[in-house]
């Protein structure tokens, strides 16, 4: 449960292109729709495809009194796994999440890293199967739904629907998954949303 | 939070950042002629209000222009014929309006524009802090510095009620930081009918061009009468604060929300105060929480009347502090003391006869983040430096290679 003293903090790092600043910002709004308080901001720099980007979150149960960028995340959402450790390990709390998109296994990745928190999901395979292009924000986002008790899965499909497509949606994934009133583009998001939520693997040491 | 807020009128809570704000402000104020050139970090307000009238959402024409001096003069122009007018920018786009925002009050014209805030060049910065604001200080526009989005839609509701009063008609700015709140989402509540705001705004009478009744403005004054026009502005921005506090009372009656041209947290038993602006102010209430867990009797101030500046605000909550820290976020070169408020600051209260002890910072400089450790930074060196810090001058926060030992 949330400690209503203070935020929930999560870091999303990838690259120019992948979509980590809006996945800040749906995680942020569906948080919103729930009626608790919320914060997303981008690291701001050049926008150039491919560099490294980070972007944050916060989420709370109370007003947020900050606007200083997350230096201790309880959560990390890696949407490249090409990226260095030393970049998104970076002031990880001991006790936090680390959430990547990979193929590999989730015990293997944290004997490497040395850190006993972490959950997998192979978000660009997910992604190429349901929207046909590696734009794996919103797999990632399913893999924090499974993680975060905070945040529902619902909202944040709801979030992602008007975040990505102007759609205001009243009813639940179900509902959503079985209709084609939608679109096929935004029908491909909220799939590929729901299979990561079911296929992340979570391991803690 | 709750989705619906019923005060006198009916709100609903969006998510949106700081940008988007102020461009549904302007809708909600339904204005009738915006003129525009995109800057980094404010194009979001024009970007969202072409969408807005582009979607049938608001009547009003939008004036493409060729640079950030056309689109001053355009909505002089405008505003001259009587519509009600809105433009945006930052940074260089401020400083290249710079001739025309003096045009504009000496007209007194009741423009609002929004600033999101940015660094000068050279060289090129694109990020936050508030030089640009800072440059037009004495240019007559009653000047907002809000530290939320929600206060970014509220003060340009309010910009209106102050510009358009007979009593001042002088053109307003609402500032905020640039990146840290422009590109901030957040929830905020805004009015379900935007009818409601058209109520808080009844359209006044005032001067204007018109064909039929020929009047002119902005004419040559001889010497003889130049002073006495541009003293009436003097009482006009002192008027103008009296006329804020109106209107924050009008803005809490509507829409429930207080403001006051300096606001406070923790502020009452402090010893200790820090003043700052924008949205730092968010960032000093958590280290003020910090602070007074380790025991100091700290407080938080907030500047956000610029100008005109609230002396009696001021004074009132100084009050008995001893200690008052003020953060800049600005550079006032070869001045007294380079922190433009933190000189403001001084004067006021040794006007009124109040002597604490003041430090005066400058920090966030170019989009460098100042967190809740950099503002319990500064409050403990203050405190060791005591009466000797402002005998430094401005202590410059952070910057590699200087010392203050």
């Amino acid at each position: 449960m949330l400690n209503p003293q203070r935020a929930i903090e999560v870091r999303f790092h990838g690259r120019g292109g992948q979509g980590a600043v809006t996945a800040s910002i749906i995680l942020a709004e569906a948080a919103a729709l729930q009626g608790l308080y919320s914060q997303a901001f981008p690291e701001f720099g050049p926008e150039r495809r491919g560099a490294p980007v980070k972007a944050y979150t916060r989420i709370s149960k109370g007003p947020i009194k900050t606007r200083a960028p997350i230096l201790n995340p309880e959560v990390v959402v890696v949407l490249d796994p090409s990226l260095h450790p030393s970049i998104y390990m970076q002031g990880l709390k001991s006790d936090g999440l680390l959430i990547l998109n990979s193929k590999r296994e989730a015990r293997v990745i944290a004997g490497e890293l040395g850190f006993g928190r972490v959950a997998v999901v192979d978000a660009t395979g997910i992604a190429l199967r349901n929207l046909k292009a590696p734009i794996v924000n919103v797999a990632m986002l399913g893999a924090l739904a499974r993680v975060l008790e905070e945040v529902s899965l619902d909202s944040i499909a709801k979030a992602t629907l008007k975040a990505l497509f102007n759609i205001k949606w009243e009813g639940d994934l179900a509902s959503l998954l079985k209709t084609s009133i939608i679109g096929e583009a935004a029908l491909g998001n909220i799939k590929a949303l729901n299979e990561a939520y079911r296929l992340t693997e979570v391991y803690v040491a | 939070m709750e989705s619906v807020l019923e005060t006198r009128v009916r709100q609903v809570r969006v998510f949106l950042n700081s940008n988007y704000a102020a461009a549904y402000a302007a809708r909600d104020a339904d204005v009738d002629v915006i003129a525009a050139y995109p800057i980094t970090p404010q194009t979001g307000v024009v970007e969202k209000l072409s969408e807005i009238i582009a979607n049938g959402e608001l009547d009003a024409e939008m004036i493409h222009v060729e640079s950030e001096h056309s689109a001053l003069s355009a909505i002089v122009g405008a505003s001259a014929v009587g519509a009600r007018v809105f433009t945006a920018t930052s940074s260089q786009g401020l400083e290249f309006m710079h001739e025309v925002l003096h045009i504009a009050s000496g007209m007194r014209l009741p423009l609002v524009m929004s600033v999101a805030t940015r660094a000068i060049s050279a060289p090129i910065n694109i990020w936050n802090d508030y030089s640009d604001l800072m440059n037009v200080r004495d240019s007559s526009w009653i000047t907002f510095i809000a530290s939320t989005a929600q206060e970014v839609y509220d003060s340009i509701i309010e910009a209106y009620m102050v510009s358009e009063d007979p009593r001042v008609l002088l053109p307003s700015i609402v500032a905020y930081d640039g990146f840290w709140m422009s590109h901030t989402y957040e929830p905020l509540y805004i009015p379900e009918d935007r009818g409601i705001v058209s109520k808080m705004l009844p359209r006044r009478p005032r001067y204007v061009l018109d064909p039929d009744n020929p009047i002119t403005m902005g004419s040559l004054v001889n010497p003889d009468w130049y002073y006495e026009i541009k003293y009436q502005q003097v009482e006009a921005m002192k008027e103008a604060c009296r006329v804020v506090r109106e209107a924050d009372v009008k803005i809490k009656e509507y829409l429930g929300r207080a403001y006051e041209p300096i606001e406070s947290y923790m502020a009452e038993d402090s010893e200790i105060l820090v003043l700052t602006y924008g949205g730092a102010y968010e960032t000093l209430q958590s280290a003020v929480d910090m602070l007074r867990s380790e025991g100091l009797r700290v407080g938080a101030l907030k500047l956000r009347l610029w100008r005109p500046f609230p002396v009696g605000d001021l004074k009132s909550k100084v009050g008995g502090a001893k200690t008052l820290i003020v953060v800049d976020r600005a550079i006032s070169y070869g001045a007294s003391i380079e922190g433009p408020v933190a000189l403001e600051v001084i004067a006021a209260l040794h006007r009124e006869g109040l002597h604490p002890t003041i430090s005066s910072f400058i920090a966030g400089i170019g989009g460098r983040p100042v967190s809740e450790e950099d503002f319990k930074g500064m409050v403990k060196k203050a405190l060791k430096l005591g009466d000797k810090a402002l005998k430094i001058g401005s202590i410059h926060w952070g910057v590699r290679g200087v010392s203050y030992e």
